[in-house]
């Protein structure tokens, strides 16, 4: 008996850390855009959404494998964003605040909505990319699937620790997001800087898009909206424009929502992530790893 | 108080009864098609949604993002009220606004600290949060809805939408009201010269969600029916884009954006396919080249037909 209780435990971690990874994947893009110019891009689940189309047409039309796929959603996504960011928000890098988080949300409105006329609003099945094998741990069932999608996410955000810490693009994005006008002083191309960001973001909503089509099995137009808000929480949790917090924040917020699940009250898994939102921004508004900054007059 | 029959209210009145009878002629002779009486149902519920939500985004310069959420409780609310207590309609509909006023309390208390972002965030999971909460609670019929029968007229909604207005907009004229724009002006001068801010903000934001919960209980004894889906974030984007639309900060332009916004979705309504699209153009392309909306932070009034000292002071700030 108390043995299955364990084994029960540490399913919902393995199944937590999963959806985690996936959360983290779209929290990193929301973090580092809200670090380099302070918008909610409302518009990154929806770019997430793209993504798991593209996927999904590389599979099935182009019958390519799952690397080759990925990469292929992840350079689409990529081009999206940066033309989203041209397009969109440059023009209001200067307007208010108020101005770039409607123009965002307009944004995810188009996609969702011009998706749901390009593609139908038909649910579209994912084709089997892996073999149904299951791996058995001590009672513990790992699939295929979570493997696959833990060593994924791993393996992206390690490449982009290393690229923001130890390459000069990665130094130029720090120093942008730290102080953009003493940035364009020190010769750095501040807008080309902003738009790799973007990318960047992209490519990793992309693949979490991927991923998770992979996992769900399904997707749908509209299928960016709650995992977008929830990496948004993830985003919050660890700190918003905190590279690292985005990751735990993921992670912790894939792990509490399988736990709520596991306790067997699912139907509410979506209210506890904001719930746990509201906490933190009463509690801690800058998150688990930010620091208080003090305002200025 | 010495001027409350000026000209200028006389004609604002005469018209709101010529506009009010014209139309209910039109209903009680049958000349107006079923199609076109809920469209100005519609618009005297978004007309109220708006102007409130107005009240904190626009007049106070707060980001709310959950107006939906408020609408949702007084919706259920008043719902309650009529359908399961068989009460009077309009203490159903006082019951879901201050049910909503109280909501709206409670969550403004600790989350208005937050700023811009941090507060549009927390009042987006609060939204969610409502709608999560009823889509749960098997007593008002969960997933599936709540059915009720429908009490409203246009007579009711637009006397209600009438009140609405007038109250808020002698609010947002007031010494009250006046502080609240000092708020979005500059939140720290505004501390600095004794304006309370926190008490200010609380107060925009709870008479925000009193109106929003009217507007939700107009809409539940009208429609027959309502569901949690309803009351997405959806909802409260579409409430946005109108007040946005008209212009931020200007109660008129609100209004404005209301009507512009509910015609067209009216008229969309064989493509429906289309109309989040044009919607969602329509929000980028406004915020590129005209960003302040329609009006901006200009009323529109009928000071003309005063005489001197009835300037109107609003919409210079």
């Amino acid at each position: 008996m108390g043995s299955s209780i364990t084994q029960q435990i540490f399913q919902q971690i393995v199944n937590g850390l999963s959806l985690g990874s996936i959360y983290a994947l779209i929290a990193l893009g929301y973090t580092m855009v809200y670090g380099i110019i302070k918008l909610i891009n409302f518009a990154h689940g929806d770019i997430m959404m793209v993504g798991a189309y593209a996927g999904w047409y590389a599979i099935t039309v182009l019958h390519l494998s799952f690397l080759p796929a990925l990469l292929f959603a992840m350079v689409a996504c990529a081009l999206l964003g940066v033309v989203i960011e041209r397009i969109a928000y440059k023009p209001l890098r200067n307007a208010s605040r108020i101005a770039a988080l409607i123009t965002a949300i307009g944004v995810s409105l188009f996609l969702e909505y011009g998706g749901m006329l390009l593609v139908t609003a038909q649910v579209r099945t994912y084709p089997p990319v892996f073999p149904e094998t299951m791996y058995s741990f001590h009672g513990v069932i790992f699939k295929y699937g979570d493997i696959v999608m833990l060593l994924t996410s791993t393996i992206l955000m390690v490449l982009l620790h290393i690229t923001v810490q130890y390459t000069k693009m990665g130094k130029a994005m720090r120093a942008v997001s730290f102080d953009k006008d003493a940035a364009l002083l020190m010769g750095i191309n501040t807008n080309n800087i902003i738009s790799f960001t973007f990318a960047i973001g992209s490519a990793l909503a992309a693949a979490a898009g991927v991923l998770m089509g992979v996992y769900f099995n399904t997707i749908d137009p509209l299928m960016g909206i709650i995992p977008g808000l929830k990496a948004f929480v993830a985003a919050v949790l660890g700190g918003i424009g905190i590279i690292p917090g985005a990751m735990v924040g993921g992670l912790m917020l894939g792990l509490i929502e399988s736990i709520v699940s596991g306790l067997g009250a699912s139907t509410w898994r979506d209210a506890v992530a904001f719930l746990i939102l509201i906490l933190v921004l009463i509690v801690k508004p800058s998150g688990l790893f930010g620091k208080n900054v003090r305002e200025k007059v | 108080m010495r001027n409350l029959f000026n000209r200028q209210n006389l004609v604002a009145l005469l018209g709101i009864v010529l506009l009010y009878a014209v139309i209910q002629g039109l209903i009680v002779f049958d000349i107006m098609p079923p199609f076109y009486k809920l469209t100005l149902i519609l618009i005297c519920i978004y007309i109220i949604l708006s102007t409130s939500l107005n009240l904190i985004n626009g007049i106070t310069g707060q980001f709310s993002i959950g107006h939906a959420g408020f609408m949702a409780v007084g919706a259920y609310i008043s719902a309650i009220v009529t359908a399961i207590h068989h009460g009077p309609l309009l203490l159903g509909l006082l019951a879901g606004a201050i049910a909503a006023a109280l909501a709206g309390l409670v969550v403004g208390l600790p989350t208005l600290r937050l700023n811009g972002d941090y507060l549009a965030i927390a009042t987006l999971g609060f939204g969610e949060i409502v709608r999560i909460v009823f889509l749960n609670t098997e007593y008002v019929g969960g997933a599936a809805g709540f059915t009720l029968s429908s009490k409203i007229t246009w007579t009711w909604a637009f006397v209600l939408m009438v009140l609405s207005v007038i109250l808020m907009k002698n609010f947002v004229s007031s010494t009250h009201g006046r502080a609240c724009i000092s708020i979005r002006e500059n939140e720290i001068a505004a501390e600095s010269m004794g304006v309370n801010t926190t008490k200010y903000k609380v107060i925009a934001f709870t008479m925000g969600a009193f109106f929003a919960g009217l507007a939700g209980g107009i809409y539940a004894n009208y429609m027959y029916i309502i569901q949690p889906m309803t009351f997405s974030f959806l909802k409260s984007f579409d409430i946005l884009v109108m007040v946005v639309l008209g212009g931020l900060g200007s109660m008129t332009g609100g209004i404005v954006g209301a009507i512009v916004m509910t015609l067209a979705s009216a008229l969309l309504a064989s493509v429906p396919e289309w109309r989040l699209v044009i919607t969602a153009v329509l929000l980028i392309a406004m915020m590129l080249f005209r960003p302040t909306g329609i009006l901006g932070t200009k009323e529109f009034s009928l000071s003309f037909l005063g005489k001197k000292g009835d300037k109107n002071a609003t919409s210079k700030n």
